[in-house]
């Protein structure tokens, strides 16, 4: 169906929902490589007015990829709860921008609305929102999931420790592990992305992190990010396995270039949820997503790339994942070009997924190619702790030597949790108060050579 | 001046705090696990100010990140390339993709596989014999890198070229150009293969990594699950010699099984004598 819009003596036109989203979503790259993108600022603005009008209940009619060849649109499609719908139904996109901004929606209640909201309903109200918008909505979202501690309550922000090397060994990783603890890291995760995809490099990883998580008893979880077929023979080998890891996009074709479907993914999480190794809960995978990551696989069907995104939480959500977080810079900037599109970008990620039930964290990060430094991520990291991120990277000074890209670093954390008093998940934090790393201000305490994790290194990193 | 200055001393020391940043001791903390920094270079135990990087670690990090982005856009100097690739003893020839500028060449990743119609024009001319490799010389996102690495590898290369008598087409030098520019020039030059030289994406502890891609039976429209990747290639970390036998060894086997990719799995490390390649046999 065509949509339409006049702004003085120009109309508009928009072929379809499609076309409509496209020219409304905020200026970047990504949708002008691939062609989509709004011609000017004003036909930009006349598509998003255009789309406030359009009734939420239309997305559930109009799908922007064909239901019929994507198993992606029938997962959101087949699975929409129509009664958690219901309050909503009537609106526009627009009133559902008031709606979202209101008192009326409480945290109670967007909990309750979560499983009726499409990914292309939150992909479409937060292209009429502003930055700040995105950030008070979603601080108002909390998702909350649990392994064997608590990750997402109110007032906390986790950290996932990314201690990797660019040839695997196990001293420089384990040597990259003890600074992070002692930095008070690693509650989200100690997730490593090895790089090997040897099942004997992948298998020593596990067992190291595994070995460290039960030698100090610490109250967190290990993945080693590889793909989600290898997690599942590594667990048939009998290896130690936490969180099973994968990659996810917003279609099936660009699913397909990763090498996973539906099916496999369920795979993946039964393998994982068999070796009962939780405490606390059974949430047991960890999905990554990034803006364009359907584009570069040729398989965006002509749809701007920031609702794909939102379409790989939709593929997320069933699977009750621990961590989900955009890698909202890492792609390039073919797709989000400077400092300003991926601070854009990254709060829209979090938005969408947050309304949508998903416990969202971000990789605040860029490639030396893109027009972005140190900067642009401490606007977007401190943005995102206001917005009540679920969890951030945390590498060594912020540089991946392994991956060649810079994140959040250790000392990137403690500064967000000094700024906005923002807690770590509750038993990790008394861990490090036990393990004297902090005070019961929650403070990273001055070490002295002789601390437990110090001592230990000796042998550990021999 | 100088007088009420002089009496304020003594008050200090009879009880006035001193400044407290002073009194409260030191104000910048040494990670106690430093002797753990020698064993990755990942940035440990940098040590903290409150909650911030010291001054020391804020510079270092800025001058990495200044020399990495300085490797995307310094300026390719393709003449210099080709004069001295053409003192190794190779031919040359220049070439530019379609992408006209830097910007260009960012934004759009699919104007920097495609040649530049004066380039295609050039290449339609020539009239080029069959050939066992062609070897593309291309900036790719560090110029900084090509600059630095493209020469002594091929330097080292060379001798692998004669042990094995392979037939080379001119060695084409591309500004802006991307890995996949590589097939189009190899099917023009009618190569059996063709490997492509890039600077890779520059890290901040590594901006002058070179990366080789080699694809067999190069055509427009090859997926990169159709090339070998060598990575790393910088006095840190693969060497020239290194990596020029692993290249050889690849292409020894692409020649012979038709193929490259995903099913041609890179085992020349089985050949390696104390981790060290087996220098080439000539003559």
């Amino acid at each position: 169906m065509p949509y339409r819009h006049v702004v003085g003596p120009q109309t508009y036109l928009f072929a379809d929902l499609r076309e409509l989203m496209a020219k409304a979503t905020p200026l970047r790259s990504g949708d002008m490589l691939a062609g989509v993108a709004a011609a000017s600022a004003e036909e930009n603005v006349a598509a998003r007015m255009c789309l406030a009008e359009v009734p939420l209940a239309t997305f559930l009619s109009e799908a922007l990829v064909p239901y019929e060849t994507d198993e992606v649109t029938r997962l959101i499609i087949d699975t929409h709860d129509a009664s958690a719908f219901r309050p909503i139904s009537h609106m526009n996109v627009g009133d559902f921008r008031d709606f979202l901004l209101s008192g009326v929606a409480t945290g109670e209640v967007l909990a309750a609305l979560a499983p009726g909201v499409t990914p292309e309903m939150a992909a479409a109200v937060s292209k009429l929102m502003r930055n700040q918008d995105l950030i008070a909505v979603a601080r108002k979202c909390r998702v909350v999931t649990k392994f064997r501690n608590t990750i997402g309550l109110p007032g906390t922000m986790a950290v996932r420790l990314q201690p990797n090397h660019p040839t695997d060994d196990p001293a420089g990783v384990t040597a990259s592990i003890l600074d992070g603890l002692l930095y008070g890291c690693g509650d989200a995760v100690i997730g490593i992305n090895p790089a090997s995809d040897s099942l004997p490099v992948l298998s020593e990883l596990l067992r190291l992190i595994d070995g460290i998580i039960q030698r100090f008893d610490i109250p967190t979880q290990a993945c080693v990010l590889t793909h989600v077929t290898t997690s599942t023979e590594v667990i048939n080998r009998g290896v130690p396995v936490d969180l099973v890891f994968q990659s996810i996009a917003g279609t099936q074709a660009a699913n397909a270039s990763f090498g996973i479907d539906l099916a496999v993914l369920r795979e993946g999480r039964e393998a994982a949820l068999s070796l009962k190794r939780g405490t606390l809960g059974d949430n047991v995978m960890y999905f990554e997503t990034g803006q364009g990551s359907a584009l570069s696989a040729n398989a965006h069907h002509g749809v701007d790339q920031q609702t794909l995104e939102a379409r790989a939480y939709a593929v997320a959500r069933p699977f009750k994942p621990l961590l989900v977080n955009t890698v909202v810079g890492f792609i390039g900037p073919e797709y989000l070009y400077d400092g300003k599109q991926i601070i854009r970008a990254g709060l829209e990620d979090h938005f969408c997924g947050k309304l949508m039930g998903v416990p969202l964290g971000c990789d605040v990060c860029y490639t030396n190619h893109a027009e972005a430094d140190q900067d642009d991520m401490d606007t977007l990291m401190t943005l995102l702790g206001a917005a009540g991120v679920t969890y951030i990277m945390g590498i060594p000074g912020s540089d991946d030597v392994m991956l060649n890209y810079q994140s959040t670093s250790f000392h990137d954390q403690l500064y967000l949790r000094e700024v906005l008093g923002l807690k770590r998940a509750p038993e990790f934090e008394a861990w490090l108060q036990a393990m004297g790393i902090t005070g019961p201000d929650g403070r990273l305490k001055t070490q002295r050579g002789n601390h437990p994790l110090l001592v230990a290194a000796r042998e550990l990193a021999a | 001046m100088s007088k009420p200055e002089s009496e304020e001393q003594p008050a200090k020391e009879a009880g006035v705090p001193a400044d407290p940043v002073i009194e409260g001791g030191e104000y910048r903390i040494e990670d106690s696990w430093s002797r753990l920094a020698g064993i990755t270079p990942a940035r440990i135990a940098l040590g903290r100010v409150g909650t911030g990087l010291p001054t020391r670690e804020v510079l270092r990090f800025a001058l990495a990140h200044a020399q990495a982005r300085d490797a995307v856009h310094a300026p390719f100097d393709s003449a210099r390339m080709a004069g001295e690739i053409a003192a190794l003893g190779f031919e040359t020839l220049e070439l530019a993709s379609a992408a006209p500028a830097r910007d260009a060449y960012l934004r759009r990743p699919d104007l920097g596989r495609r040649l530049s119609d004066a380039s295609r024009a050039v290449l339609r001319a020539g009239a080029f014999p069959p050939r066992d490799l062609a070897i593309v010389v291309a900036d790719g996102l560090s110029s900084t890198a090509i600059h630095a690495q493209a020469v002594p590898f091929l330097a080292a290369f060379k001798g692998r070229i004669a042990e094995a008598g392979w037939r080379v087409a001119p060695v084409a030098i591309a500004s802006q150009a991307r890995v996949a520019l590589g097939d189009e020039v190899g099917e023009a030059l009618r190569a059996e293969a063709v490997v492509v030289l890039i600077g890779e994406r520059p890290g901040l502890s590594s901006p002058d990594s070179l990366g080789l891609y080699l694809t067999f039976a190069p055509r427009a429209g090859r997926t990169d699950a159709e090339r070998n990747c060598i990575s790393n290639v910088r006095g840190e970390g693969l060497s020239h010699d290194q990596a020029a036998f692993k290249l050889a060894w690849l292409l020894g086997q692409a020649l012979a099984r038709r193929l490259t990719g995903v099913s041609l799995k890179d085992e020349s490390d089985l050949l390696l004598v104390n981790g060290q390649p087996p220098a080439p046999r000539l003559g």
